[in-house]
């Protein structure tokens, strides 16, 4: 690979993170994650109800290479709110469950105690999805 | 006791077992207690140390995550994590 291209890469995925309020790096799209944690990410954010942008970081291992790089976080998925690494699965999770996503997006902590949603078998819901990269 | 593994590097081409991963986290993190469950490719480990304290999530996790370097994604397929600082009771 050449140098060039893996810095068009990391260009393309910090423009990416800092134009978009809320953009998800998965494996696959929400509409067909192709993993069960990205699923169960892009489930919390659906029901907080959070339009967001998504990046399938499988067809170019380079795209989680250089991800991975920037955030020093190894494993997919990976969230950003306003330009800010959040984590990923486990700590979004979290997050949920105690309110403090739904204050990090600025949303109503109307379900933070709820337990989370888990990820439907398939049930496609209408969301703004940015896939440049 | 000092790992038999080092840091970063595939310990053995053999499968990843829960007992490996809950001796490497302890001995990779001081005084960390680890418990860890899962398939040979897919872990859980819920994992207590003091140096937790006053870290962000992140940064524990990233913890965690050192011990094991690019085995993470590979050799351990997934590593799901929860994170707790001992003696919480201590914390101001």
């Amino acid at each position: 690979m050449s140098d060039e291209q893996t810095t068009q890469i990391r260009e393309a995925i910090q423009s990416a993170i800092s134009e978009n309020p809320v953009i998800l790096f998965m494996k696959g799209t929400p509409d067909q994650p192709m993993c069960g944690f990205s699923a169960r990410t892009v489930a919390i954010l659906q029901h907080v109800g959070t339009p967001f942008a998504a990046v399938n970081i499988l067809p170019d291992p380079r795209i989680r290479q250089e991800l991975s790089g920037l955030s020093n976080w190894p494993t997919i998925p990976q969230l950003f709110i306003d330009g800010e690494f959040v984590g990923g699965c486990d700590i979004v999770t979290e997050m949920y469950e105690s309110g403090e996503l739904q204050t990090a997006l600025g949303v109503e902590d109307a379900n933070g105690s709820e337990p989370a949603p888990e990820p439907p078998a398939q049930e496609p819901a209408p969301l703004s999805i940015e896939n440049r990269l | 006791m000092a790992s038999r593994y080092a840091k970063g590097m595939a310990a053995t081409d053999a499968p990843a077992t829960p007992a490996e991963l809950k001796e490497r986290i302890e001995a990779g993190i001081p005084g960390a207690t680890a418990e860890v469950s899962g398939d040979g490719h897919h872990f859980n480990a819920v994992v207590s140390a003091p140096a937790f304290q006053g870290m962000s999530r992140i940064a524990q996790h990233r913890l965690v995550y050192d011990v094991f370097g690019t085995e993470v994604g590979d050799r351990i397929h997934a590593l799901s994590i929860q994170t707790k600082a001992s003696e919480t009771e201590n914390i101001a």
